[in-house]
């Protein structure tokens, strides 16, 4: 083991730097040398912060609709005018296609509408705790129907980037409660079944090989067309969170038992087990400290198939209900080839889908392999 | 050997038993039953029945004993290939997925050849010219086929397929061979649509085993047999494919156990983007339909295809591994 491994502290000092580090000094000297996995923190960071300030950030009123501003395409700022920096958007103004007779809206360049920092909107409660009505930057001046649209409108006028601001919240927070489920699950299990070994483990270990051979879609779908009509969009939502983690438990549980089996065998938990410590004292003073960076890197991992399991289904029409907003019913709207030639704007919640999920992996990755500071 | 084959079998047997469970579950989660769905049919068409006749129905169809003989019942006619009606299309189950479960099974397996052929290369490339240029652009493409959940690609694939190309993407057939019967020009025909899919389902899979190939040829070159093959005076490619990326193929072959399901899996969503004749959108109207026994079919079907894939791998890796061939003896 050489010095260079811990990081970058000058030489003459390392050995003794390294030597007196604690395992979560180690990790974290390690984990900062794999720089996509600093750089993907960052953005995992940013991700749940846009999802803890969603409503600020936002600047329509996600679910108001208005039939006029149906399928508005994004709308570009302008920095700069006739007078200097005036940040503005160009006002809207009907236009009837002669051909069609259909009424859709055109930039009015005469009109502008200003873009201000800190403006006043929609009510909302900041963090779910303080009502308010305070927006991080909108239009002063709007006639009704009129706005910022940044990412364009649906077909029933909502402004896509609100409704991907909010749906951050929703499918980030899915994920997190599927996988902390999972990881209850996972844990239990196989912790169990690293313990105990014999028959215990044998059943446990096949019961995951059975559920790792079913194909999942089907079966999800299966178990959330089953979920009742009548239920609240809250009801729904743990139901789902509870389907996907039923299944997204096995990875984990196999990450855990294998970190039992082998620590069970390494000199210090024999000593702790001689020197006469309770079993409850080993698993949780000697063996969970050891473990708990490879089970913090599972879970990470674990986490992009989480957010791919519920956008896939509400994508389908079976996860989520409206007015719930997750980054799956979004793209619901762009499931038809005919809605996509229109409005391909619509496919822009498959950026923060895709970005999130390649954050979560190179995270995991670079979790994994600080997990062994040793190694 | 016939020991692991032995073993291999009963553990499908029950993996099928228990997929069967679930189906079952399924089946009786709405609430109500078949006979209850069925009067609602009838009402919805101006027609009632009598308390009376709905409850003699439920005794015919065995509704009123217990959850288990409910099952069994099930289940024996299942066996014996009768899955029952269907109460959207009126018409027994097994003639309403008709061939739309070989079409999901022809996708799949393409997809799982696909697989193989692009990550078998890619794999022995980026493993024995690590750090290279072209490693960091295939592990760059296999991260982002990893992070792209396939149907977000085919939706892609099919906007810019339909904007830039003026081509429609979707589907497994061209117009005129969709209601014609099989035959070998409707087989080309099936052929010629099939790499779009095959390839959209294949991405992610492919990117897992480029990973997987990649590390375990790393692993295998490093040993100093390889050196030894090289100092003898071994041309590099006999060096490299002859021993190296044979021991680095059976985790290669035990992967196809875990990406049979998930292609099948994917098949179902990806099928409903690019309108693929399989059983993925019959699935989803039966559910929304809560035509149960339909959809209750199709996951079984679906369920034990996927254990036969499983068995097929399983003895495929004996076949390559002769360590696993010998554990029996």
């Amino acid at each position: 083991m050489s010095a260079t491994a811990a990081g970058d502290p000058p030489a003459s000092k390392a050995e003794t730097r390294f030597a007196e580090a604690t395992q979560l000094q180690l990790t974290w000297w390690r984990f900062r040398r794999h720089r996509l996995a600093l750089a993907s923190l960052v953005i995992v960071v940013l991700f749940y912060a846009v999802a803890a300030f969603a409503d600020f950030l936002a600047t329509n009123d996600p679910h108001a609709t208005d039939a006029r501003r149906s399928f508005i395409p994004p709308q570009g700022i302008h920095l700069f005018d006739e007078n200097g920096f005036n940040p503005h958007v160009y006002g809207l103004r009907g236009v009837r296609d002669m051909r069609t007779f259909k009424l859709a809206y055109a930039p009015d360049e005469s009109r502008k509408l200003p873009v201000r920092l800190f403006v006043r909107g929609y009510d909302y409660d900041l963090l779910g705790l303080f009502p308010t009505n305070l927006h991080l930057f909108g239009v002063q001046g709007a006639k009704p129907g009129e706005g910022i649209f940044l990412f364009g409108t649906d077909q029933l006028g909502r402004d896509l980037y609100s409704r991907m601001m909010v749906a951050t919240r929703v499918s980030l927070s899915i994920g997190l409660a599927g996988v902390l489920l999972s990881l209850f699950l996972g844990v239990l299990l196989g912790g169990i079944s690293g313990l105990y070994g014999g028959w215990v483990d044998t059943l446990i270990q096949r019961l995951i090989e059975l559920l790792r051979s079913v194909p999942t879609i089907p079966l999800w779908m299966g178990l959330a067309a089953a979920l009742p009509n009548t239920w609240s969009v809250t009801q729904v939502y743990f139901a789902i969170t509870l389907i996907i983690s039923l299944i997204g438990w096995t990875d984990l549980a196999r990450v855990v038992r294998g970190r039992f089996l082998a620590l069970r065998e390494e000199d210090f938990v024999v000593a702790a087990e001689l020197a006469g410590a309770s079993q409850g004292r080993i698993i949780f003073r000697h063996m969970l400290p050891s473990f708990a960076s490879h089970v913090i890197a599972a879970t990470t991992l674990a986490l992009p198939a989480m957010i791919i399991s519920e956008t896939s289904l509400s994508f389908l029409g079976l996860g989520l209900r409206p007015p719930a907003v997750s980054w799956g019913i979004l793209l619901q709207d762009a499931q038809n080839i005919q809605v996509l030639s229109g409005a391909p704007w619509l496919l822009l919640a498959a950026v923060p889908v895709t970005v999130v999920i390649l954050a979560f992996n190179f995270l995991g990755d670079g979790l994994r392999d600080a997990a062994d500071p040793y190694g | 050997m016939l020991i692991y084959v032995l073993r291999r079998l009963g553990f499908a047997l029950v993996t099928c038993l228990f997929i069967s469970v679930l189906t079952f579950v399924i089946i009786r989660l709405p609430p109500g039953d078949f006979v209850d769905a069925y009067i609602a049919n009838l009402a919805a068409s101006g027609s009632s029945i009598s308390v009376d006749q709905a409850a003699a129905m439920r005794h015919e169809y065995g509704l009123d004993r217990s959850v288990v003989v409910q099952y069994w019942n099930w289940m024996s006619r299942v066996l014996r290939g009768d899955f029952g009606v269907s109460m959207m299309w009126r018409r027994p189950v097994t003639e309403v997925i008709g061939d739309r479960l070989w079409l999901t099974m022809v996708v799949s397996v393409a997809a799982l050849f696909l697989t193989w052929v692009i990550a078998l290369p890619i794999g022995i490339y980026s493993a024995v010219r690590q750090y290279s240029f072209g490693d960091y652009v295939f592990t760059m493409l296999g991260f982002i086929g990893l992070a792209l959940p396939n149907f977000l690609l085919a939706l892609i694939l099919m906007y810019f397929g339909f904007r830039y190309l003026g081509l429609n993407v979707g589907g497994l057939f061209s117009a005129e061979y969709v209601q014609a019967p099989w035959s070998l020009a409707r087989v080309w025909d099936l052929m010629k649509h099939l790499p779009l899919p095959a390839a959209v389902l294949a991405l992610a899979g492919t990117a897992q085993l480029i990973r997987i190939m990649r590390a375990n040829l790393l692993d295998e070159l490093r040993k100093p047999y390889v050196v030894t093959a090289r100092a003898k005076g071994l041309t590099e490619q006999r060096a490299i494919l002859k021993y190296p990326v044979r021991a680095a193929l059976n985790p290669f072959a035990s992967s196809i156990a875990y990406l049979f399901p998930y292609l099948v899996s994917g098949s179902i969503i990806v099928s409903l983007v690019l309108g693929l004749p399989t059983v993925g959108p019959l699935l989803l109207q039966a559910l929304v339909a809560q035509d149960m026994f339909l959809a209750g079919a199709i996951v079984m079907l679906l369920g034990v295809m996927t254990v036969v894939g499983t068995l097929i791998s399983d003895m495929l890796l004996m076949w390559i591994d002769p360590r696993i061939r010998l554990e029996g003896r």
